[in-house]
């Protein structure tokens, strides 16, 4: 389809804005670059990105199995109420008196945010997951300085991590110790125990992992870094599993970020804006990001905590995503919030139980919200790769779950449903996983050739990286 | 039963039975039994019903201003109503990053377009798909600029305070030392810049215009830091680049700012949206998502996220950002902004704000307030005054509705957009006469 | 798969063609590129850097993934191909006319195989 600049003549536009009722001023030089923006027709403009949004799987299109994504149902009422004129139309800058509504939300979000997770201060400013583990990071740092502690300077990642997890480590001025995970694809407790040391400051640590598994020994983990006076750190990727169930906090993190655009059902807009808000134990609340809100007798202010590490952003954060996960809280309430982890690891093992009578898993035992199969077998037998499966579920209106990830588990494919998905709708995609995997052995070439049904096939990535057009060329 | 989960409690057995358990609570069998959370002592489950009147509650405890005069980094302009109709579309509120291009045309198309048109108003080679907003976009340049020989970063001291912060965070963070340049007359001192430039001389960021609504001689600017060889970073207001000399012709590196002019509500301070562009030469130290144009393998074009291996998911700890969701729902909606307005709206929006704001200034001034400094000024600026005053003018105009100017050092920090009527800003200065006059 | 008997190897799949005696281009094996797949991209050092044989001197990236190339000898960096920055396929292409990097003032070179042994090496590998 042609791109917006294609399209209209240059002497279309909107009728949008009055003549000028005051002296007209402008700048004494002005740009000399032409500024070359489209000229369309309101009808033209909606026709445009009506055909655009055509050409998006969204969550009414179809399942969404994204592993380590959490791709669960998004509330109309959670966008029909962060849409309030008295959210939208306020200004971050008005004074505290006059903001009263929204200093309330974020401080309610703050005191459940810390009962959900077993911690005890929270900051909203983060705008997404890794910025939250940029911030808590920057906590573990402010806390080691603060005890004049210089030699903590490395960070402990399991090779199954998120690669935000190394990338935020370094970002905050860490070095990065790797260890390798045990067969189980859980920590290996004495790779564990002989990394750490005087120079450790913390672990960064996602439970359940990355391959959907609880780590049992967990409360042995993070007291092996807390003896060795390093402090744990929780990449909330995954809470969906255990929301409501078990808490960071118990489990001996100090520290955490949770998504809120996973696990409390705020959506992803194709890749933000999400939230990720970082809670800590108390010997951490005083270097959170300032401002925080502070409540008295039923009045909210901002204050600054006393060591603050500073502002990770401007404002107050993403309030309006913010907003819309406080809603999902109140409609859950103490009583749902459990239903919707068990009901997501039940969907997951569901799935599993459905799909293992082919594939191959890639631990086999009882998963969390998550499971992670490996193609390695079926692609040495026939060529098809993890990627041909995911291709060959598009013609089938199905997205991929995600794809090569986890890094330590060959030609992967990690499967999410969430708990928003009904047995009818995964028993359906079950039924496709298993016909691919048949079509696999008997027409391998038809894998290999999918996608054919979507607007366009697969795409020469190598062609972009090599010579990148990233702008539309006018000339 | 949970809400939002659609499977009764049967289904739920007939699927415990498939998977061979009694009781949903035995797949957590790697949970120490003492760590099962008995119950959260939080409220009670709602109704929809319930949890709107809850909700409206909240929101009614807001004071919702029909006057703003109040920018410092957060403006309300006028949003089409086009672009609240097609930003609510339930496929682009919804969907994941495009990782799977076949089934994301749609939102990688939007992309590329954005990326054009953020390149257009900044006269930039290349622009990134967006970061968390204006203050992490400056944070993140700095990261772009610094290499193993030149370590230190510069930042204007009339640069938003926030942005400053934010950037001190970052620096916080990778040890690099950042330092701020002290403002004379409200303005950059030049020759305070020249002194501290040296041969470890990294970036200077120069927010155009500045903080106290001041136009800086960002051209004379990036010739001192150009001379240091240093890189040049521009934090420039989108709405104003429509009509100001661009950051690319004042030689600017790299070129970023906070994209909330651009059709976002100011919503308490986000979700915002942080612009990135950057010369070609920048273009692969760029955080974030890129997208570019190919073909399938029927030779159709279509769009991809490139230059992938920038980034943390692939470069692991040698990634130069972390940075993963950004955003693009924010992206998206400016670049339907622009489109929307076209060149001669964007253009009008400026003109208009302009006009508007020294409309105000002269007004302010008729009724007794005086500028606090001398110079070009785009849609803001400060006029100068005690604490109490400036207490006293803010509580006024509130009580007709007026949110006036921010209490800033010095002063009053003061806004106009194309959003409100003469008829506003001579409301806005009568009453600032009565408080004068008291 | 190509190896030219001019040409000295390391166990790093990296080839070095000796100007003179401390003088040398150095490149990626026809080897290395055919395991790292299609190539858009290299990072390339930075002229008047010490390298260290063994330690990483630069690196690739095709579309998935970024690999260190380490660097087959201890020398100084005197001068990088820049034509690489525009044309990375020459490293899949022709990897031992896309040489990477000229090094200079370099001090060992024992640890070298010769084509064979290197053809050898990659056959057990």
């Amino acid at each position: 389809m042609k791109l917006i600049f294609e399209k209209g003549a240059p002497d279309q536009h909107l009728s949008l804005l009055p003549a000028c009722d005051v002296p007209e001023v402008s700048f004494k030089e002005e740009r000399a670059l032409p500024l070359r923006l489209p000229h369309v027709s309101e009808n033209e403009l909606t026709r445009h990105y009506k055909q655009l949004s055509d050409r998006v799987h969204g969550m009414n299109d179809g399942f969404y199995p994204l592993g380590s994504c959490t791709m669960k149902y998004n509330p109309k009422i959670d966008e029909e109420l962060a849409a309030l004129p008295g959210f939208t139309q306020i200004h971050p800058l008005q004074s505290a008196e006059t903001a009263q509504g929204c200093l309330e939300v974020l401080h309610t979000m703050e005191k459940n945010l810390c009962e959900i997770t077993g911690l005890d201060a929270f900051t909203l400013q983060p705008a997404a997951g890794a910025h939250g583990e940029f911030t808590g990071l920057l906590l573990i740092k402010a806390y080691h300085v603060h005890h004049k502690d210089f030699a903590r300077t490395k960070i402990i990642v399991p090779d199954s991590a998120h690669g935000t997890n190394p990338a935020s480590a370094r970002m905050a001025g860490f070095d990065v110790v790797n260890i390798p995970s045990g067969p189980d694809g859980c920590v290996d407790l004495e790779a564990l125990k002989a990394a750490v040391g005087p120079d450790t400051a913390g672990l960064m640590l996602t439970n359940p992992n990355t391959v959907g598994i609880f780590d049992k020994n967990i409360l042995k983990i993070t007291e092996i870094i807390h003896k060795a006076g390093g402090l744990c750190y929780y990449d909330g990727a995954n809470l969906n599993a255990v929301l409501g169930v078990v808490r960071p906090g118990d489990m001996g993190f100090d520290a955490c970020h949770l998504n809120l655009h996973k696990s409390f059902a705020t959506p992803h807009g194709g890749g933000g804006p999400g939230a990720g808000p970082v809670g800590c134990k108390a010997e951490l609340a005083q270097f959170l990001p300032g401002p925080q809100v502070e409540e008295k007798g039923g009045k909210y202010k901002f204050v600054t905590p006393k060591y603050s590490i500073g502002r990770v952003r401007g404002f107050a954060g993403n309030f309006d995503v913010v907003v819309k996960a406080l809603c999902y809280l109140l409609t859950l309430g103490k009583e749902e919030l459990p239903h919707v982890a068990e009901n997501a690891v039940l969907n997951a093992n569901y799935m599993m139980a459905r799909l293992k009578t082919s594939y191959t898993m890639a631990y086999d035992t009882f998963c969390m919200h998550e499971f992670v199969m490996s193609l390695e077998g079926l692609h040495k037998e026939t060529g098809i790769a993890a990627m041909d499966i995911a291709k060959g579920l598009l013609d089938h209106g199905i997205h991929p779950p995600t794809m090569y990830f986890p890094l330590i588990v060959h030609e992967a494919l990690m499967i999410e449903p969430c708990e928003t998905e009904s047995k009818e709708i995964m028993d359906e995609v079950c039924d496709v996983f298993l016909q691919l995997f048949e079509e696999a052995k008997t027409n391998p070439q038809a894998l290999h050739d999918a996608p054919l049904h979507t607007p366009v096939r697969r795409l020469d990535e190598v062609a972009a990286a090599r010579h990148a057009i990233v702008r539309y060329n006018f000339d | 039963m949970g809400t939002y989960v659609p499977n009764s409690e049967r289904v739920q057995q007939e699927m415990l039975d498939v998977i061979g358990v009694k009781n949903v609570r035995d797949l957590y069998c790697n949970v120490p039994k003492k760590m099962f959370v008995k119950e959260l002592n939080l409220p009670s489950e709602k109704s929809e019903l319930e949890v709107r009147a809850a909700v409206i509650e909240i929101a009614e405890k807001n004071r919702v201003f029909k006057t703003c005069l109040r920018g410092a980094g957060a403006y309300r302009h006028f949003i089409p109503a086009v672009v609240k109709s097609i930003t609510s579309r339930e496929e682009l509120v919804t969907a994941y990053t495009p990782y799977q291009a076949e089934i994301s045309q749609g939102i990688l198309q939007s992309i590329f377009e954005y990326q054009t048109e953020m390149c257009e108003l900044t006269g930039m080679d290349v622009s990134n798909a967006s970061v968390y907003d204006g203050a992490t976009a400056a944070a993140e340049s700095i990261t772009m600029c610094r290499d193993r020989k030149r370590t230190k970063a510069y930042v204007s001291a009339t640069a938003n305070p926030q942005v400053i912060e934010t950037m001190q965070t970052y620096c916080f963070g990778s040890g690099v030392e950042l330092t701020v340049i002290p403002a004379k007359n409200g303005k950059t001192d030049e020759k305070a810049l020249k002194a501290a430039l040296g041969e470890d001389a990294a970036c200077f960021y120069l927010q155009q215009p500045n903080y106290f609504g001041l136009m800086e001689d960002a051209a004379a600017i990036g010739e001192i830091v150009h001379a240091a060889g240093a890189k040049y970073v521009m934090g420039v207001n989108p709405i104003a680049c429509a009509l100001m000399k661009t950051p690319a012709e004042c030689g600017a590196d790299v070129a970023v700012g906070e994209g909330q002019p651009l059709g976002l509500d100011v919503a308490f301070g986000g979700p915002y949206l942080g612009f990135m562009t950057a010369t070609h030469d920048m273009m692969r130290h760029l955080p974030g998502r890129i997208v570019g144009e190919t073909h399938d393998v029927d030779g159709k074009v279509g769009y991809v996220l490139t230059l992938t291996a920038r980034e943390q998911h692939i470069r692991r700890e040698k990634a130069t950002s972390n940075i993963c969701s950004n955003e693009q729902l924010c992206a998206f909606t400016a670049g339907l902004y622009m489109a929307a307005m076209g060149a001669s709206g964007m253009r009008q929006a400026a003109t208009l704000s302009m006009s508007k704001a020294h409309y105000l200034a002269k007004a302010l001034q008729k009724a007794g307030l005086s500028l606090a400094y001398k110079g070009e000024f785009f849609h803001e600026f400060v006029t100068a005054c005690d604490e109490k005053t400036a207490k006293s003018i803010e509580k006024a105009l509130e009580k007709v509705g007026i949110l006036g100017g921010l209490s800033v050092d010095g002063g009053i920090l003061w806004c106009a957009t194309e959003v409100v009527t003469k008829a506003e800003l001579d409301k806005t200065a009568e009453i600032v006469k009565e408080v004068l006059s008291k | 798969m190509n190896f030219p008997a001019e040409l000295k190897y390391s166990k790093t799949h990296e080839w070095v063609k000796m100007l003179d005696d401390t003088t040398a281009l150095v490149g990626i094996s026809d080897f290395a590129q055919d395991e790292l797949g299609d190539l858009v991209f290299v990072n390339l050092p930075i002229v008047g850097d010490d390298v260290v044989a063994g330690d990483a001197m630069c690196d690739v990236e095709s579309v998935k993934a970024v690999s260190d190339v380490m660097s087959p000898v201890s020398g100084t960096v005197a001068e990088v191909n820049n034509e690489l920055d525009d044309a990375p396929e020459k490293l899949n292409e022709d990897p031992y006319g896309a040489w990477i990097a000229k090094i200079e003032n370099i001090t060992d070179t024992d640890e070298l195989l010769d084509a064979e042994a290197y053809e050898a090496f990659t056959k057990e590998a």
